[in-house]
């Protein structure tokens, strides 16, 4: 047929090294070792070289990617058993206030501080919303948002943990590199963590109940319970990137309970991908840095990624990770049409 | 066997509405351990909803339930669950992308299957394996391992019906286990639920085939407009006039 | 004492109600919580000022065009962002979000805020009602909340479009089968909430200074009165914003004037909690919990 000629289709095929399921590979030579290895192995040294070689604003634009990364795995956590967060905020702020306030007020070093703060700021989040824990989805969503402003207005209006002025002059780390290593290292380690976690038997169960929670309480799981414990896990989480980031800018104030917070993790797993984590860490590693290239847009990056986050919804809903990770397992070539 | 006499489950007069329907009104039964009890009933009879309010999908606007002397009606369904009450769904409830053997490790993970001594890590896929072995998905085969969305239906009936099982129930409810399955596949099933209970376990089974629940059950209770219309072995039920006035003596012809 | 706290916890009511009116009925009719309400709002303030200020349009005139812009870009909105996405309540939620944090973002960037940016009133002077000193403006307030409920009742009740709007609402599978067209029931929808937040803000506005803040504020109103009447009832509505009306007036006289703010937040989060269905919510129950 002359005039069907030259019309082509795209074929896709997987890479034959998948044996049987997701996680299990057969592996026959070191060159797929080496295409194992590679997309995993790259990032990580990728990133714990950057604190070494990078200094001044720069080192300090990683800091930043690192803590919203952290709040966007905790963000992908809680989604995975379907609670979707509209107020990472919430934990962030939670983590800055015990961290800034048990350094401002006893004068304990940072040493004692984060550590307390992230158990300390799970809890306290995981306490605050076991009550709405119930509430599904779009209901969930609201209380999160409405958390961090009620917290933030509590603060203003009574004026306690300093108020709208803030706590300053609070212990710093010692050394920035110091500082940017153990964001990369806290970002790696949650990384690793949660991908961990969500593979096993425990996250296969978070996963059902966001799919299904009436089967899962069939099964005898108290879903609500299990809903607190990813709530402790992702609060903590934020909470640690609050502290972090209250230390290292040796300054605490209300601007921690503040929009930012809330959306840029959720703008960064709506660019990365959701469900993974790599997207997750993809998203805000993108993120970050394109937003504080764009710092002379001031007030203008909260609507960039408001933006960003509106077109990844409605343009890219699988997301960039996933998008990626298809084309890197898959041949794609072109059939012609018979 | 003194058990035989001792009532495990007892439901006092329930009653649920919804908007303007009685969907259960009024229903009082009560199941002896080791006891098989069927429930019948035309369609919209109420037979699913008295399984959600037995285990806890559905709150009762009065009366009570009962588990071994034990007030259960405000219990959420997990901790009835948990309890030993398990059942399986009228339209499956699985997880349709996960592998099959993989929907038994959520009931696996309760905490009423780890005080029974269950495995650590690693273990609960073994016997996750184990089980759906038992329920005739061969081990050797691909089944266990395809993703339950790829199996017919008949396999999806069976492995909600592991996913109860591997709880490690004392009471089995099963809520229309054999709709759309074949003849063959209720042939090869029907001995399954027989064995659970010859080995002591408490059977609740709603079921349309009445043919084949008939043979099985000790007991048969027959729901009409969520009432109760006769309960009794399956002999009384069938002479009774009531029964068959609800069922137009269309299937009780079949009998 | 008494009267003032009446009269100002009167306004304040009907001024929450006029804040949530567009935003229950886009939910009511098609079940998108339209979180750029807030947005959209304000941007309707601006937009009139803009028409006013620089193109010279008087100010009736500048105040209905506003309006219709506004439901226009509500209309706009559907078929642009939400179509793809509809159905699935939580893309449409941070869809939605987003986009009005976008359009405040960009206003307080163009500098949209201060003393200069405000709304004339449309009656200056005012009267004595049982002592207690109330302008004309906030008359014409109450006056515009009582029309507008009434005008939307025999609307949702009596028109053809209002039939499909409640058909809409009680079942849409049914409603698409016997030809209401979904997609356009929901941007008209969008529109209608659109135009309604357009129309409080020309007659709320005046009251005060225009900033671009204020938009989070109307959304959080909003929300508040929506969440603790009931998402989807009318009456519950109105008994929400009185709730939380003299709920602020009376936490400003007794506690103090900064409480005012706490007390939609505080709402939002005890009744979400308690009873997320809301006072008058009825089938929500059984679906949110359990």
């Amino acid at each position: 047929m002359p005039d069907r000629k030259g019309i082509y289709r795209k074929k896709r095929l997987d890479r034959g090294i998948k044996a049987r399921a997701d996680t299990i590979y057969l592996i026959a030579s070191w060159r797929e070792i080496f295409y194992l290895l590679l997309p995993r192995a790259f990032p990580v040294g990728f990133l714990l070289i950057l604190p070494a070689v990078l200094h001044g604003y720069w080192q300090k634009v990683l800091v930043f990617a690192c803590v919203y990364g952290l709040l966007a795995l905790s963000w992908d956590l809680l989604a995975s058993c379907g609670l979707f967060s509209l107020g990472q905020a919430l934990f962030f702020g939670a983590g800055a206030y015990l961290a800034g306030g048990l350094n401002y007020y006893l004068h304990l070093p940072p040493l004692v501080t984060v550590p307390a703060a992230t158990v300390g700021g799970g809890l306290l989040c995981a306490g605050l919303l076991a009550p709405v824990i119930r509430l599904r989805g779009v209901y969930f969503a609201m209380v999160t948002l409405m958390f961090p402003l009620l917290l933030m207005r509590g603060i203003e209006t009574t004026g306690v943990l300093g108020g709208t002025h803030g706590l300053s002059a609070l212990s710093p780390f010692p050394g920035e590199t110091l500082t940017a290593y153990l964001a990369v290292l806290a970002f790696l380690a949650c990384l690793f963590l949660f991908r961990r976690l969500i593979n096993s038997d425990y996250g296969l169960v978070l996963m059902a109940i966001r799919d299904d929670d009436r089967a899962v309480m069939s099964g005898g799981i108290n879903i609500y319970w299990r809903k607190t414990q990813a709530l402790f896990l992702a609060g903590s989480v934020g909470a640690f990137a609050g502290a972090l980031m209250t230390h290292h800018f040796q300054f605490l104030g209300m601007s921690a309970f503040a929009l930012d917070y809330s959306i840029l993790p959720v703008a960064a797993v709506a660019l990365g991908g959701q469900g993974s984590f790599a997207g997750a860490a993809l998203g805000s590693m993108i993120l970050v840095p394109l937003s504080e290239s764009l710092r002379a847009l001031g007030g203008l990056r909260i609507a960039l990624y408001c933006i960003i986050l509106m077109v990844s919804i409605v343009a890219l809903p699988e997301g960039l990770f996933h998008y990626l990770e298809r084309k890197y397992h898959q041949f794609e070539t072109r059939a012609e049409v018979e | 066997m003194s058990k035989a006499s001792e009532t495990i489950l007892a439901v006092e007069r329930v009653r649920k509405r919804f908007g303007g329907i009685l969907a259960v009104f009024d229903v009082s039964f009560e199941l002896k351990a080791g006891e098989f009890l069927g429930i019948i009933g035309p369609n919209g009879s109420g037979k699913t909803t008295l399984v959600n309010l037995i285990t806890g999908f559905v709150k009762p606007d009065g009366g009570r339930v009962f588990f071994k002397g034990r007030d259960i009606t405000s219990f959420m369904p997990y901790r009835i669950a948990d309890m030993g009450i398990a059942r399986t769904f009228q339209m499956v409830r699985l997880f349709y992308n996960l592998p099959a053997y993989k929907n038994i490790i959520i009931p696996l993970c309760s905490s009423r299957v780890r005080r029974l001594g269950a495995g650590r890590y690693g273990e609960k896929d073994d016997m996750a394996v184990d089980l759906l072995d038992d329920m005739g998905f061969e081990r050797d085969s691909y089944v266990p391992y395809k993703t339950a969305g790829s199996l017919p239906h008949g396999y999806l009936k069976r492995l909600d019906l592991a996913r109860a099982m591997a709880l490690r129930p004392e009471v089995l409810i099963l809520d229309e286990l054999f709709s759309g399955m074949s003849l063959s596949e209720v042939a090869s099933t029907l001995p399954l639920i027989e064995k659970f209970h010859e080995e002591g376990l408490s059977i609740i089974m709603i079921e349309h085939r009445l043919k084949e629940l008939f043979r099985v059950v000790d007991r048969v209770l027959v729901l009409n407009f969520g009432r109760k219309i006769a309960d009794g072995s399956p002999q009384e039920v069938m002479e009774n006039e009531e029964v068959r006035k609800a069922y137009l003596g269309i299937e009780v012809e079949i009998l | 004492m008494i009267p003032t706290l009446l009269v100002y916890g009167l306004v304040n009511s009907v001024i929450l109600a006029l804040y949530a009116l567009g935003f229950s009925l886009t939910y009511g009719i098609s079940g998108l919580a339209n979180f750029a309400h807030g947005a959209l709002y304000i941007l309707s303030g601006f937009a009139a000022w803009n028409l006013i200020h620089h193109m010279g349009i008087p100010l009736l005139p500048a105040a209905l065009l506003s309006v219709a812009l506004t439901g226009m870009l509500g209309f706009v909105f559907y078929w642009v962002l939400l179509l793809r996405i509809r159905g699935i309540a939580l893309a449409e939620l941070v869809v939605t979000f987003s986009a009005g944090v976008a359009i405040l973002e960009i206003l307080t960037w163009q500098g949209f805020y201060g003393i200069r940016y405000s709304l004339p009133v449309f009656l200056r002077g005012g009267i004595e009602v049982g002592g207690v000193a109330v302008d004309y403006q906030r008359l014409l307030v109450l006056g515009t909340g009582v029309v507008l409920v009434i005008l939307l009742w025999l609307f949702v009740h009596h028109t053809r479009i209002g039939l499909a709007f409640r058909a809409m609402a009680q079942n849409e599978r049914t409603a698409l089968s016997v030809g209401i067209e979904s997609d356009w029931v929901g941007s008209l929808s969008l529109a209608m909430g659109a135009a309604l937040a357009a129309v409080a803000a020309l007659v709320v506005l005046p009251l005060g200074v225009m900033e671009s803040t204020i938009g989070y504020e109307v959304l959080i109103y909003a929300l508040a009165v929506a969440i603790v009447g009931g998402l989807e009832s009318t009456v519950g509505m109105i008994l929400g914003s009185f709730l939380i009306g003299f709920g602020q007036v009376a936490a400003a006289r007794f506690i103090g004037a900064k409480w005012m703010v706490i007390v939609p937040l505080a709402a939002i989060v005890v009744v979400l909690a308690v009873r997320p269905s809301g006072i008058l919510g009825r089938f929500k129950e059984l679906e949110e919990r359990v």
